[in-house]
């Protein structure tokens, strides 16, 4: 009896054993090619849009595929759509999707059912989107905003065919932070040169602050500033063409850019590569860190969420490098929203972009939104803060901003610079360097070609 | 041995004769005078896993291979024309590459290698760590200790959470300045504190640590129940001739057990080569980090798709997750071959 049920046991974990690598072999399968699945699934590139009726647009209903999936920029997103319903009588249904799964699935979201308008950036990274036939021109809104904006913003919303393809809501500029209090205890001045800027940090250090609050765990936030670096020392020609591979990341530009950040390097927080960029903006509320490189939507962001004293919070442009360029430009990635090429109800998507085009639109957004700024010029909204009225003033005074390395290239070669800017946290010297250049380049003519 | 083979034989007796062989001579019956309703049946039940098959596994298996020979962005359609030097990606796309991406996974992308290492480390550590100690547990709680219910909750709650949940938990003990271990070591200043996560020479074995945590749970749950089912005639037959503890389990239990080893060593291999999850948890599975799987999720899935480069990838991953498969499966079908 005590055999028969002992073999009976033994068996089953047999039949078990199959049944698992069964479904082994399809799991790998699946993983191995479920992305290839997913690609193809949305391949086809038919459209059906019935361009020639026109429908009358009051009543009828715009969806809207939204990344506002925060809170504070989701409360924000809302006000602007109902101002927009209330506006233009289109009413707005918003799907809200997390804003990480939002950009992971672009493509295919984009070559499946999108909806009539949804949220993007601008930048190459709109400008790829738009020379592979995925989103509808809107020159005809442009015609009747286009007053409202700067020629710069209008160059941003550009497709590389010369047509309009975005209309933009809000950027914010990456600068340095500080604490005000800290700065006038310590009676520490605001540097304008390089010189000055590393004789600050080592002032700091020998006060025992950690003169430059950073973190890179995410990987993107180090790459504002080899931006940063490269737009000082090589100017916004240069920063655009190396973007796009017209200049070669061996050259000796790059390299430059990498030795002045290697003499930054003592006096930026170490381990960067295992710190959240928030915890590093915590050490520069709690006054740990002197000075912190970040963009407005972060670090204020942060000390909003943080409810530290955001009154305290100030910030200066990047010092200049090389006196050709001084303090001209600045990175200040700019969102906005876009048309889908299959949107079903292009009129009514398009009275909705009308609208949200105008100074009132772009100040009921900001009215909850205490870090970023509105583009229409001469925009004038209660609610800024001194944060957001001195990003206004020094967005203006640059001649022009770039968008952020992974909006103005290539996405593969961001992250490939992400990887590579980790390395070189890691290990800063000379020899290094020239190693990752070469690795850049390689990739990038994998990438670019 | 003798034990084991003595064990099985009466059973298979005892079991074939009334049970097994009945059913079969009536299916020959049934197979005879089939209706038409019942071939529509077996079609069904055998067309639906099959299709199922053949579009889950096949087609994506069979379509990645193909990809990994094109560039391809995932906008538009493929073509057969073969890429063109020197030309500008958005021109350049659904083209065929021939090998070029395996060449230049191989060549210029430095994550690759890494990341085979990194997966040939994991499966290194879950078979020479994480599985013994799994064992380990598993045998000092067979052995009834004191309270063994509470370890045997304590060890096997990891395995209850979800990777992406224990990744975060890890998150708090890892974190440089805010973290439990640096802060119990008491280096979590600003210049002393331990990057646990972010040091490229750390941080591989500081996920290894928490995958093995979770996985030591599983196998050693498995390993349990095996033991459960081992007979204890064998035990007590071990003690007559003299075995001590030791010799008792290397000799007859572990033996004995060798179909939930099987497994066990099924689920090492597999648990090993799909680890993604917590690396991808602890920084998307870069600086240190690189896994096979990481690099094809992030080649595939994102803005800008390198369907391609990133199938090609996905391949040599398949290729790699083939060499343990096939051997398990030739040594299931060999051993009932003959029986």
């Amino acid at each position: 009896m005590s055999e028969v049920e002992s073999s009976g046991t033994t068996g089953s974990p047999l039949s078990a054993t199959r049944r698992n690598l069964l479904k082994g072999v399809g799991v790998a399968g699946l993983t191995a090619a479920g992305g290839g699945l997913l690609a193809a699934c949305g391949g086809s590139g038919d459209k059906k849009k019935d361009s020639g009726s026109k429908k009358p647009v009051a009543g009828s209903t715009v969806t809207f595929g939204s990344n506002y999936s925060d809170a504070a920029p989701k409360a924000a997103f809302a006000a602007l759509t109902t101002a927009a319903t209330a506006s233009s009588k289109v009413k707005v249904k918003i799907n809200t999707v997390d804003h990480n799964t939002f950009q992971n699935n672009i493509t295919s979201y984009l070559q499946g059912t999108p909806d009539d308008l949804f949220t993007w950036f601008a930048g190459y990274r709109m400008q790829y989107f738009a020379a592979q036939g995925l989103v509808e021109p809107i020159d005809d809104v442009w015609e009747k905003i286009g007053g409202s904006f700067s020629p710069a913003a209008k160059k941003l919303s550009t497709g590389l065919d010369g047509h309009q393809y975005l209309v933009p809501i809000y950027n914010y500029p990456w600068v340095v932070f500080y604490n005000k209090s800290e700065f006038a205890k310590r009676h520490y001045t605001i540097p304008t040169t390089w010189d000055e800027y590393i004789a600050l940090a080592k002032q700091m250090k020998k006060d025992g602050l950690i003169p430059i609050a950073f973190a890179d765990k995410d990987g993107w936030p180090a790459l504002g500033t080899f931006d940063i670096l490269n737009m000082r020392i090589n100017g916004y020609d240069y920063h655009n063409k190396l973007m796009t591979h017209k200049i070669p990341w061996t050259d000796q530009g790059v390299h430059t850019v990498f030795q002045h950040w290697a003499e930054l390097m003592p006096y930026m927080q170490t381990g960067a590569n295992g710190r959240l960029w928030q915890d590093a903006a915590k050490s520069l509320e709690a006054k740990q860190a002197g000075m912190m490189f970040q963009g407005t939507n972060q670090v204020a962001a942060q000390y909003v969420t943080d409810k530290a004293d955001l009154a305290d919070l100030d910030f200066f442009t990047f010092p200049a490098v090389n006196p050709q360029w001084g303090q001209d430009y600045m990175d200040a990635p700019t969102d906005g929203f876009m048309l889908s090429k299959k949107a079903k109800n292009t009129d009514a998507a398009k009275a909705i972009l009308e609208y949200i085009g105008t100074g009132p639109a772009e100040s009921t957004y900001l009215k909850t939104d205490q870090w970023d700024v509105g583009l229409v010029s001469g925009l004038q909204v209660p609610t800024y803060n001194a944060i957001q009225k001195k990003s206004v003033e020094e967005i203006a005074k640059c001649k022009a901003v770039a968008q952020f390395m992974d909006r103005d290239s290539d996405p593969a070669m961001a992250n490939a610079m992400i990887a590579i800017c980790q390395k070189f946290i890691d290990d800063p010297s000379t020899s290094n360097i020239t190693k990752l250049q070469q690795s850049a380049e390689k990739q990038a003519k994998a990438i670019y070609s | 041995m003798s034990a084991t083979s003595q064990g099985r034989t009466p059973a298979a007796v005892s079991d074939k004769p009334e049970d097994l062989k009945s059913p079969v001579r009536r299916r020959r019956r049934r197979l005879r005078t089939m209706t038409a309703r019942d071939r529509i049946v077996v079609a069904l039940l055998l067309g639906i896993p099959l299709l199922l098959d053949l579009a889950f596994v096949w087609f994506p298996a069979i379509g990645t291979i193909l990809l990994s020979f094109t560039k391809w962005n995932g906008v538009g359609s493929l073509h057969e024309k073969t890429c063109k030097p020197n030309m500008p990606s958005i021109l350049n796309n659904g083209c065929w590459y021939g090998v070029q991406n395996y060449h230049q996974a191989a060549t210029i992308y430095p994550e690759f290698w890494p990341a085979v290492r990194h997966n040939l480390i994991w499966l290194a550590v879950f078979v020479v760590i994480a599985t013994p100690l799994g064992m380990l547990f598993a045998v000092l709680l067979d052995r009834g200790l004191r309270g063994t219910r509470i370890y045997q909750s304590l060890l096997f709650l990891p395995v209850m959470l979800s990777l992406a949940l224990i990744g975060i938990i890890w998150e708090f003990v890892y974190s440089q300045n805010y973290g439990l271990i640096n802060t119990v070591i008491g280096r979590n200043g600003n210049d002393n504190a331990i990057d646990w996560l972010g040091n490229p020479h750390l941080n591989l074995w500081a996920v290894l640590l928490e995958a093995t945590w979770r996985q030591a749970g599983y196998v050693m749950i498995l390993y349990l129940a095996g033991l459960k089912a081992v007979d204890p005639t064998l035990r007590e037959a071990a003690l007559m001739d003299g075995a001590n503890p030791w010799q008792t389990f290397w000799r007859v239990i572990f033996p004995v057990m060798k179909p939930i080893n099987i497994v066990i060593m099924v689920v090492t291999v597999i648990e090993s080569l799909r680890a993604f999850d917590l690396v991808y948890i602890t920084n998307k599975g870069i600086n240190g980090l690189e896994l096979l799987s990481v690099l094809v999720t992030s080649n595939i899935v994102g803005e800008t798709q390198r369907v391609g480069f990133g199938s090609a990838l996905g391949v040599v991953l398949l290729v790699i997750s083939l060499v343990p498969i096939t051997i398990f499966l030739y040594q299931t079908f060999r051993r009932e071959d003959t029986p």
